[in-house]
């Protein structure tokens, strides 16, 4: 009966999808001339050294959406690997899928050889074949994995923590993983032909004669000249992703339970392939403890944003409430993934509904003249009606402000004319809320950073793109031209990076193997500790690295398709024995 | 172009809300009452149970890192989170008072240290293999910076009602190529029902990208009815300013004659689906072509409205308006062949791409 059900399920999920016309793009498997089986919702825990991850293709079914998916141990996301500082692990990675895969260890310090992305450290595990995986545990927080190919969309990731070998800073009740992802029906390939010839194809937010944005007819005209969007946002969002929280979308009601009086550990991990949340939890306040798995001095909010590949551990209190609706709206507001916290099985909060879709501001163009302007009490960001006209005269592409290095060329559709460095800025949208929301500035870190040198010297690297032809950047050059040459730094050389934001969307920059310390105001010895770091829109973002890790190590903007139309680059640290010299 | 402007204004005035298509809050809807088994999906979730830890076991000595005591204040925070702008453009002084407090000694850019430059040029060659990690690397540079991308597009596909006979009109494009050259094709053609074509045309192109929106293109159009003629072609096709979409060309026929097009569309959405077109083309001549019907000057001018709906972005039936005028002498060529030189076209089509 089983085997007839899911044959039945496979061949109405072939006809659904041949109707819109994707038969063309997927290979047989997901037609249902293989066996894909169908993926199950959310991860098992694996702890121990020694571990098989075995990928497959599958078939994912969310709400009334089905189309291919990609497993690990059958699952998506795939297991939770809860670990301990201190342990050595053994992963056995074995292909039983059709395309070539690796497994990236986000955050993870490890050999290089070890960090899993194809044609960089290692060559893709191809169907049919296994790899080991070997390496000590050094750290301890809440991190992920992923894979480094176009499987990652598809599936192919899951969260791992890892208890501290000490004192755990904080104590709490539960500990609750909660996963952040997309996923389409659509396959990856197919996502990514319809970015490159069409315009926005997916943003169904667009302005319009009819809509109800805050734009007099002046600022939509400017918009029109510069041959920009103002909502601009995410060029993938609701109308083609399901937002899922640990794999449930947001029709499947996942719960997690508390008693009253209980305190709850929330380890936020933003896995999606192309979608930045704003996570809230209406009628509970966050103490945010630590970030990218490092603690930070506790700060309450009410609401933050976690770019893509960032994790943010909270701590919630629930009291005596009945339920609380967790809440991870994608940030261009086009759908949300949902999950309940409840003290009672089937209870429910209300849903709050979506918000009105943001705008991009005259700072997002580059044009800020006072940064996000919230120390100063003067909100430039928001002056995109007062500053229209004036703007309109300006150009956009000044090539001019370029360093040397950049190349100039029809792959650059914008130079911001005044990067301020934005890291006070909360994200797109969430200026005026109206309560507590994070940014950069009140990160701390907890402990004393390890390297407490004054950088000798700055490295300035600009994220350069062209919304219309799809094309993204480093310093206006994409990865075949990088892969020669790439970034260096000589081992243990301490740099200040500094990121500058070209374009008019937010880019999550991660760089393997290493955490770096954000230029955010906090003391030096304090500065918060990340592997990946929102460079908001025309802004610019700091941040100082101790390049102690030997080896080559991908850099790159964590929106799937960023990366994979060119906005990757390879990091080299010097000389390879470095770590032993 | 200034005309397509100002027709665009009254529209952008229209923002009445009342009618505003509003995006899906569906996916926002309350959700059914739980289903048990996700429940206990999130229950297999917790994955430890602090309230049985005993903190007093645990011993500072034994952790990496000491955890640092340091008091600090967050009211302090906030002054010494102003960030330190290195921006280059002028700032009010005024505004960079707190920075101070902020180690904001320069630090120099410069190239990296010699030892940055120590081999191996790739490091996994070594462990995995030359041979190996070359053929991996080639392999992602291709997937990441070189897959060349195929479009197809039919702008226009219309049936065309007018005095006299009904007609019908082509207007289709593609290209195959990555991001700066690529293989273009057009072609485009009109007729009567029941009588050959009255034009029809395909030009083979090569499309090289000049600037962030423009392409410069250059290559061969082959007529396909009236008399043999084949013309070199040279034209530019991009996005200007205020979103109209232009594509003008020049052609040098086998004859040495020499004509121009230039076409602008641009697209006025009302609603995220409902979108109106205006297009204008106007058809220039270097000199008469008797045999053409072409006079020197201005030629041929078109203005087009339609009206489109996009079921799917992909996918677009239309209703639109299309008047066409022959000018000067190539209205005198017309007449003298029996027919109108201005013709009203109501046209109902379908745009597609994929
Ligand atoms: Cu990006």
């Amino acid at each position: 009966m089983t085997s007839i059900d899911r044959r039945k399920f496979l061949t109405a999920g072939t006809a659904s999808l041949g109707a819109l016309g994707f038969v063309g793009a997927m290979p047989a498997w997901a037609r249902g001339t293989l066996d894909g089986t169908l993926a199950r919702r959310g991860s098992d825990v694996l702890s121990g050294d020694y571990q098989t991850m075995t990928v497959a293709d599958a078939m994912f079914t969310t709400g009334t959406r089905r189309g291919p998916g990609v497993t690990v141990n059958g699952t998506i996301p795939g297991p939770l690997l809860r670990l301990k500082e201190g342990q050595n692990l053994v992963v056995d990675l074995v292909n039983d899928s059709s395309m070539g895969t690796s497994i990236h260890w986000h955050g993870l310090l490890v050999p290089f050889l070890m960090d899993g992305v194809p044609g960089v450290t290692m060559a893709a595990v191809e169907p049919g074949e296994r790899f080991r995986y070997e390496f000590p545990i050094r750290q301890a927080g809440t991190y992920w994995w992923h894979a480094h190919t176009l499987q990652e969309p598809m599936g192919h990731y899951g969260p791992i923590i890892i208890d501290p070998a000490g004192e755990e800073a904080h104590s709490y009740d539960r500990d609750y993983v909660v996963m952040l992802s997309d996923w389409s029906p659509m396959h990856p390939h197919t996502i990514m032909k319809k970015l490159k010839v069409a315009d926005a194809p997916f943003n169904f937010q667009k302005t319009t004669a009819t809509d109800n944005y805050p734009l007099s007819g002046a600022e939509r005209r400017m918009w029109a000249r510069m041959r920009m969007m103002p909502t601009d946002i995410s060029d993938v969002s609701a109308p083609l992703f399901t937002y899922l929280l640990n794999g449930h979308g947001p029709e499947d009601g996942l719960e997690f339970a508390f008693r009253p009086g209980e305190r709850v550990r929330l380890r936020f991990i933003n896995g999606a392939a192309m979608s930045f949340f704003n996570v809230r939890i209406p009628g509970l306040a966050m103490t945010v403890i630590a970030a990218d798995g490092q603690d930070v001095r506790p700060v309450e909010v009410d609401e933050f944003q976690i770019g893509n590949a960032e994790t943010y551990d909270v701590i919630v209190e629930p009291g005596a409430g009945d339920a609380f609706t967790i809440v991870a709206e994608a940030m261009d507001r086009s759908g949300m993934g949902l999950a309940m916290l409840t003290s009672r099985p089937g209870l429910r909060a209300q849903v709050p509904p979506l918000r009105d879709p943001p705008l991009l501001t005259m700072a997002d163009m580059g044009m800020s003249q006072g940064g996000a302007g919230s120390m100063t009490g003067m909100d430039h960001g928001e002056a995109s009606a007062g500053g229209a006209m004036d703007m309109g005269s300006m150009s956009m592409r000044d090539t001019s402000l370029l360093p040397p290095n950049v190349k100039v060329g029809p792959g650059i559709d914008m130079v911001a004319m005044n990067p301020v460095d934005r890291m006070g800025d909360p994200g797109t949208g969430l200026k005026d809320v109206g309560h507590r929301v994070l940014t950069y500035k009140q990160l701390v870190a907890a402990r004393m950073n390890p390297d407490m040198r004054q950088p000798t010297r700055l490295k300035e690297i600009h994220l350069t793109g062209n919304m219309e032809r799809y094309m993204w950047s480093f310093d206006g050059k994409k990865f075949s031209a990088v892969t020669d040459d790439p970034i260096r730094f000589a081992f243990n050389e301490r740099v200040r990076v500094k990121l500058v934001n070209d374009t008019m969307m937010a880019h999550p920059i991660h760089l393997h193997g290493h955490f770096f310390e954000l230029v955010n105001g906090a003391p030096g010895m304090h500065q918060p500790r990340k592997h990946t770091v929102i460079v908001q829109p025309g802004g610019s973002a700091q941040f100082d690295l101790t390049a102690n890790e030997p080896g080559d190590w991908a850099f790159h903007c964590h929106l799937i398709y960023h990366m994979h139309t060119g906005m990757f680059q390879v990091v080299t640290v010097r000389p390879l024995d470095g770590g032993e010299g | 172009m200034k005309r397509a402007i100002l027709f665009s204004l009254p529209l952008l005035a229209l923002s009445a809300p009342g009618w505003a298509e509003q995006h899906d809050h569906a996916t926002a809807a309350q959700v059914e009452p739980a289903d048990p088994a996700a429940t206990t999906t999130a229950a297999q979730q917790e994955v430890m149970d602090h309230s049985a830890m005993e903190h007093g076991e645990m011993e500072h000595g034994k952790m990496d890192m000491p955890v640092d005591q340091e008091p600090m204040a967050h009211s302090q925070m906030d002054h010494g989170s102003v960030p330190m702008p290195r921006q280059e453009a002028p700032m009010d002084a005024s505004k960079m008072d707190h920075a101070s407090m902020v180690d904001q000694s320069p630090i120099p850019a410069g190239p990296p240290p010699p030892e940055a430059f120590s081999a191996p040029a790739f490091a996994a060659d070594e462990f995995v293999g030359a041979d190996k990690m070359a053929a991996s690397r080639a392999s992602v540079v291709r997937e990441v910076s070189g897959v060349p991308v195929y479009w197809f597009q039919a702008d226009r596909a219309e049936y065309r009602a007018r005095e006299g006979k009904d007609g019908y009109l082509w207007d289709v494009q593609g290209y195959y190529g990555g991001d700066i050259d690529k293989f273009w094709f057009k072609s485009e053609g009109e007729g009567n029902f029941g009588e050959k074509p009255e034009s029809a045309e395909v030009q083979a192109l090569w499309s090289h990208a000049i600037a962030p929106r423009w392409d410069i293109q250059a290559g061969v159009r082959q007529d396909l009815t009236g008399p043999e003629r084949t013309h070199a072609v040279i034209g530019v096709q991009g996005l200007a300013p205020y979103l109209f979409e232009l594509d003008a060309a020049a052609f040098v026929s086998n004859k040495g004659d020499i004509t121009a097009r230039i076409e602008g569309e641009l697209d006025q959405r009302i609603t995220q689906r409902l979108i109106l077109q205006p297009r204008a083309e106007l058809s220039l001549s270097a000199q008469d072509i008797p045999e053409l019907g072409i006079g020197a000057g201005l030629d041929r001018a078109e203005l087009g409205l339609r009206l489109r709906y996009e079921f799917v972005r992909e996918f677009a039936p239309y209703i639109g308006v299309e008047q066409e005028w022959k000018v000067g002498k190539s209205a005198d060529y017309a007449r003298a062949a029996g027919e109108d030189p201005s013709v009203t076209n109501y046209v109902v089509g379908i745009r597609l791409w994929f």
